[in-house]
């Protein structure tokens, strides 16, 4: 009873996210404004850890076997991917490059700037 | 067989978990960086598909249900975040302003990139949340007009790729900070690469998981403003 009282409170909160979606002509998708909403829920102890933890923690394991289902539908979007198949493949490897060089010597400046601070 | 998975409710759902299964067990044996599970669950099934010539529409009308489960799993990311809650607060500058940098570098990348291949708007915003969690990825490709498989095919292999490469540019590039390799591998290379930082270390780890759903959020924050540019 414990995980299912769980599960029907992540999908109360996943509902009135998907509401604020309906109701903001935004962009943004519903489960991002129902993990904004539990994260201040959490914070503000509205909500005890101890009501979703193990059921979260749950849903986020298995979550790669979510995945599967859209991304085989690439066999329908083949069509698409096919053309531009190389600049896919050159996208991929110089983007992931860039963002771990950007983001890695960005926090490596600040934490020695602030390692400096402190001595 | 198209007829027998017409006329089950279930063979669709199954079928994903068995193939999803087996690449575990591949991985466990191999140990291969390479060997993900969700890729080669992913190959299992379109192999399966093409050689019984299932539609991918009577394939999915069963393991949809699977995919049901995403947005509340989505949602319960928050139950991670809130737990680094402390370290979040101790290294709060170091870790937004980089995220944020690593974000803006990679929209800013991808969109000199589909500039130069002459992408049409549809192909760019398809690749512009590429490098964020797939759950969340997915739902931005799709808010914005993309083409959500090859969203979800691409952010995962990029997933694979920062993993791979992530100790040894991080190496090759000074990173040596268990903060900032941490950060590097879950901006750059969302869950996936925070299992590589799990290996490196507990900091690394925990830092890799806080990336995934900041850098979610800051990219869906600055994916409206980077869709408009093409």
């Amino acid at each position: 009873m414990k995980y299912l009282k769980q599960f029907v409170l992540i999908l109360f909160i996943t509902g009135i996210g998907e509401l604020i979606r309906y109701a903001v002509p935004l962009p943004i998708p519903g489960s991002i404004y129902g993990l904004v909403l539990l994260f201040v829920l959490l914070c503000t102890h509205v909500v005890p850890l101890d009501s979703v933890k193990e059921t979260a923690i749950f849903l986020i394991e298995i979550m790669p076997v979510m995945f599967i289902p859209a991304a085989v539908g690439l066999i329908e979007s083949w069509a698409d991917l096919k053309p531009i198949l190389l600049q896919t493949v050159v996208i991929l490897v110089v983007t992931t490059v860039i963002v771990m060089a950007v983001t890695g010597k960005t926090a490596m400046v600040l934490i020695e700037r602030e390692g400096k601070r402190h001595e | 067989m198209n007829n027998l998975f017409a006329a089950s409710a279930t063979a669709g759902a199954v079928l994903s978990l068995l193939a999803y299964f087996l690449g575990m067990y591949l991985k466990r044996k191999t140990g291969w960086g390479f060997m993900n599970p969700l890729l080669i669950a992913i190959v299992l099934v379109i192999a399966v598909l093409l050689c019984a010539r299932i539609d991918y529409d009577t394939y999915n009308a069963s393991a949809n249900y699977i995919s049901w489960f995403l947005t509340p799993a989505t949602v319960s990311l928050a139950v991670p975040l809130y737990q680094q809650l402390d370290r979040l607060k101790q290294n709060i500058k170091a870790i937004l302003v980089s995220i944020l940098a690593g974000c803006i570098a990679s929209m800013g990348s991808v969109f000199a990139l589909s500039l130069l291949f002459g992408f049409t708007h549809e192909q760019y915003v398809t690749f512009l949340p590429k490098s964020i969690t797939t759950a969340i990825g997915m739902g931005v490709a799709q808010e914005l007009g993309g083409i959500t498989a090859i969203t979800v095919a691409v952010i995962i292999v990029t997933g694979i790729f920062g993993n791979i490469i992530g100790e040894a540019l991080c190496k090759a590039l000074k990173i040596t900070d268990p903060i900032a390799t941490g950060l590097a591998l879950g901006t750059s290379a969302h869950a996936i690469g925070t299992a590589r930082a799990m290996e490196l270390g507990e900091t690394q780890g925990a830092m890799s998981s806080l990336a995934i759903v900041t850098s979610g959020i800051i990219t869906v924050i600055f994916a409206n403003f980077f869709a408009m540019l093409i």
